[in-house]
């Protein structure tokens, strides 16, 4: 079964299988040295650039901005939920999460980024 | 390749889907196949309707397109109707209660919780009065804007109505240009006031006057590629065009299919014509427009009258269309000032009914989400003003009441990051009670936008808010960007994000405080635009200084994780199911 994977509302949402599970304006903490000066990025993140999947990892590449040095980037592939059975499962984002970095992806990316307004 | 959303659109798209809206509808929401929500929530915009956020199944928005903001006699009413009827939900707001009506900053109408089973019926009366919901979201051309006053205003120096209204009826149901890129937004003004805000649209036609065989003749230059949205705002650029208003269709049509033909497809980001300009230049879209879009020889720009511009400038007369304004024909027009755009059901009825008791029953949308009555006779003007419904809706109100704009927010709109409209609403209230602008400054405009989409125009204001998120005390709480000192005109300026990430209970007191500072240091009769035109960003950010005050923001919590910001019970989990087909 292949799982939809797209990004709405321009970059506002991950949507799976046609339902929205992610959003912007989320808190994360970040284990993701090269993104700012921080031991831990504390990032808000602003905009969804692009979806993939690793497996069963579904993995996202955002645009934010870390609240405590105030460095704007954007990240490498951030895991966000899994894959089980067909049905989308959040990882816990309140923990620390350590993104990949855009180089070492394997997958190609989601090309479906769509956007409203 | 082509996005997601082309690939919908290539199946179906325009004026095809409204058979399948009203399949849906007479089917019932649970129709619309599991895989295909994505594809028909992004089609069925383009006739109006905007699926509502998470937590809100199976609700809409629904806009409806008033050309230039203006609602013929009569037509108000069916809108109060509509939104007495159907625009009711599971929600509360404690602020405007259970139906209400959103104008907006494109001179359109908002309604909240319609229900699909609902819209066949909805369409029918509203197409019955002479409205619609075609285009007026999607990929398409949007609501025509321009100075919500034309054909009236003693200031006009082209009639630009009759050019809206044939624009309007050349290019909505246009299969030719239904299915355009991203959406399309034309201004076009008539007035010496700027009051069409053309400078932020994809499309601007001002006033201009051509030399013409010795006669001067007066018609519109053009600009293209403005807007405000994703952190890349534009103004329009100038293109060197001038044409005459019997032209505008033409020229309008052929940059329409330019963009058509050339705006990016394989990346929504970039898609707006502003991205084309900012790639080509205006010089090539001239030369592109002349070559393969019009059949006649282009003027070049004739003389503008951008230096009379007041509107949204942020320093002199007519910074709005608040107030009593003397009309060409001797009658007057009256702007009531409305708190956020948003009016209740009966509000607008009682509205409604004044506008055919006093005037000629006509009423007029502007920019700045205000509501004008127009054709009122001198003899009547002061019954008309002291009618009751004014003390909530006032041609004179408080300069912070007044300069308020605030975008839907997390109420209903999937994109937003924090509470918006009741928390302006709030913030107003308090400035009003316990802030003193110098006494010669009687307007300063707040407005407060929920994302960088922008819809509520932040950057165009003397105080410009924008939604964020920080922590306080370790807790993650609703916060703002404030930016400061944009502003149209002759040479506009678009607000500097000079503060990061205010706790929203905390702007109160950094606006009071940056207010006193303006006003300690301020040289005499300076605007405030002119204030901090002259100080460096790090400056500015110190006269923000946010601080706690007696202001109690009761929706820090992170609203966009409720179903309904303001429900007893708001956690997702306590979400309303879909409507019933009824
Ligand atoms: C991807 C999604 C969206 C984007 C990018 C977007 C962007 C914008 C922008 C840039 C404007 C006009 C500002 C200008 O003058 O340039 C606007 C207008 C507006 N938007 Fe949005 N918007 C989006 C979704 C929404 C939603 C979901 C709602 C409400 C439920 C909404 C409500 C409004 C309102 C009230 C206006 C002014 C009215 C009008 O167009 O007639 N927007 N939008
Ligand atoms: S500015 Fe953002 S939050 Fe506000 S209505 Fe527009 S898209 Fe929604
Ligand atoms: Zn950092």
């Amino acid at each position: 079964m292949t799982t939809r994977l797209r990004i709405l509302d321009d970059g506002a949402w991950l949507s799976v299988d046609d339902t929205r599970q992610v959003s912007v304006s989320e808190l994360w903490r970040l284990d993701a040295p090269g993104f700012c000066g921080c031991d831990l990025s504390d990032l808000v993140v602003e905009n969804f650039l692009e979806v993939g999947i690793d497996g069963r990892t579904v993995e996202v590449r955002v645009y934010g901005q870390c609240i405590a040095c105030g460095t704007k980037a954007t990240t490498g592939w951030v895991p966000v939920g899994r894959v089980v059975d067909g049905a989308f499962e959040d990882i816990d984002r309140e923990s620390v999460l350590r993104p990949r970095s855009p180089k070492s992806g394997q997958h190609s990316p989601d090309s479906g980024s769509t956007g409203q307004g | 390749m082509p996005t997601d959303v082309e690939n919908w659109k290539s199946e179906v798209y325009g004026n095809e889907i409204r058979e399948h809206l009203f399949r849906f509808a007479e089917e019932g929401y649970d129709a619309i196949p599991d895989d295909e929500r994505d594809a028909w929530f992004e089609r069925f915009k383009w006739w109006g309707l905007y699926h509502q956020r998470n937590g809100q199944e199976g609700y809409f928005m629904m806009r409806i397109g008033t050309p230039n903001g203006v609602l013929e006699p009569g037509q108000l009413r069916v809108v109060g109707e509509i939104a007495n009827e159907y625009a009711t939900g599971p929600g509360t707001n404690p602020i405007f209660g259970d139906a209400y009506a959103d104008f907006t900053t494109r001179q359109s109408i908002q309604l909240h919780w319609i229900e699909l089973s609902d819209v066949p019926a909805i369409f029918e009366k509203l197409e019955a009065n002479g409205l619609s919901t075609q285009q007026a979201c999607g990929d398409s051309w949007r609501n025509i804007v321009g100075n919500p006053v034309a054909g009236k205003d003693g200031q006009e120096v082209v009639d630009a109505w009759s050019v809206i209204r044939e624009l309007n009826e050349t290019f909505k149901g246009d299969d030719d240009h239904s299915n355009l890129p991203r959406k399309w937004k034309v201004s076009v003004t008539g007035s010496a006031d700027g009051s069409g805000q053309g400078d932020i649209n994809d499309l601007a036609f001002e006033p201009a006057y051509k030399e013409i065989d010795g006669e001067d003749v007066v018609g519109f230059n053009v600009r293209v590629g403005g807007g405000l949205a994703r952190n890349e705002p534009r103004f329009a650029r100038d293109i060197d065009v001038w044409v005459r208003p019997e032209n505008v269709p033409a020229v309008a049509g052929g940059l329409s299919a330019l963009f058509r033909d050339n705006g990016d497809r394989e990346d929504r980001y970039n898609a707006r014509i502003k991205f084309l300009v900012d790639e080509w230049g205006a010089e090539q879209v001239r030369e592109t427009l002349q070559e393969e879009y019009v059949d006649f020889e282009l003027h070049t720009a004739g003389r503008d009258v951008r230096e009379e511009y007041t509107y949204n400038t942020g320093e002199g007369e007519r910074n709005d269309l608040v107030g009593v304004h003397e009309q060409r024909d001797g009658k007057y027009f009256v702007g009531l000032n409305v708190l956020v755009g948003r009016m209740g059901a009966a509000d607008v009825l009682d509205l409604a009914d004044l506008a055919d008791e006093y005037g000629s029953g006509e009423v007029r949308l502007s920019q700045r989400q205000n509501v004008i009555v127009t054709d009122v006779p001198e003899a009547d003007l002061d019954d008309f003003l002291a009618e009751p419904l004014f003390e909530r809706y006032s041609p004179e109100p408080s300069p912070f009441m007044r300069g308020s704009v605030a975008c839907t927010g997390t109420e209903f709109c999937s994109l937003s990051i924090v509470e918006t409209k009741n928390r302006q609403v709030r913030f107003a209230r308090w400035l009003k009670e316990n802030v003193d602008l110098p006494d010669d400054v009687e307007e300063f405009h707040i407005h407060l936008s929920g994302c960088t989409a922008s819809c509520a125009q932040p950057q165009i204001a003397d105080v410009s808010l924008r939604g964020m998120k920080t922590r306080k005390n370790g807790e993650a709480v609703e916060a703002l960007d404030v930016g400061l000192g944009g502003g149209l005109g002759e040479e506009p300026q678009f607000a500097r994000w000079v503060t990061q990430r205010v706790p929203a209970d905390e702007v109160p007191g950094a606006i009071a405080n940056l207010i006193d500072s303006f006003a300690a240091e301020r040289d005499d009769g300076e605007s405030f635009r002119a204030f901090v035109d002259r100080h460096e960003d790090a400056e500015l950010d110190a006269f923000v200084e946010p601080e706690e005050t007696d202001y109690e923001d009761p929706m820090l919590h992170n609203t966009k994780m409720t179903w309904y910001p303001y429900a007893g019970e708001d956690g997702m989990d306590a979400a309303p199911p879909t409507p019933a087909d009824d």
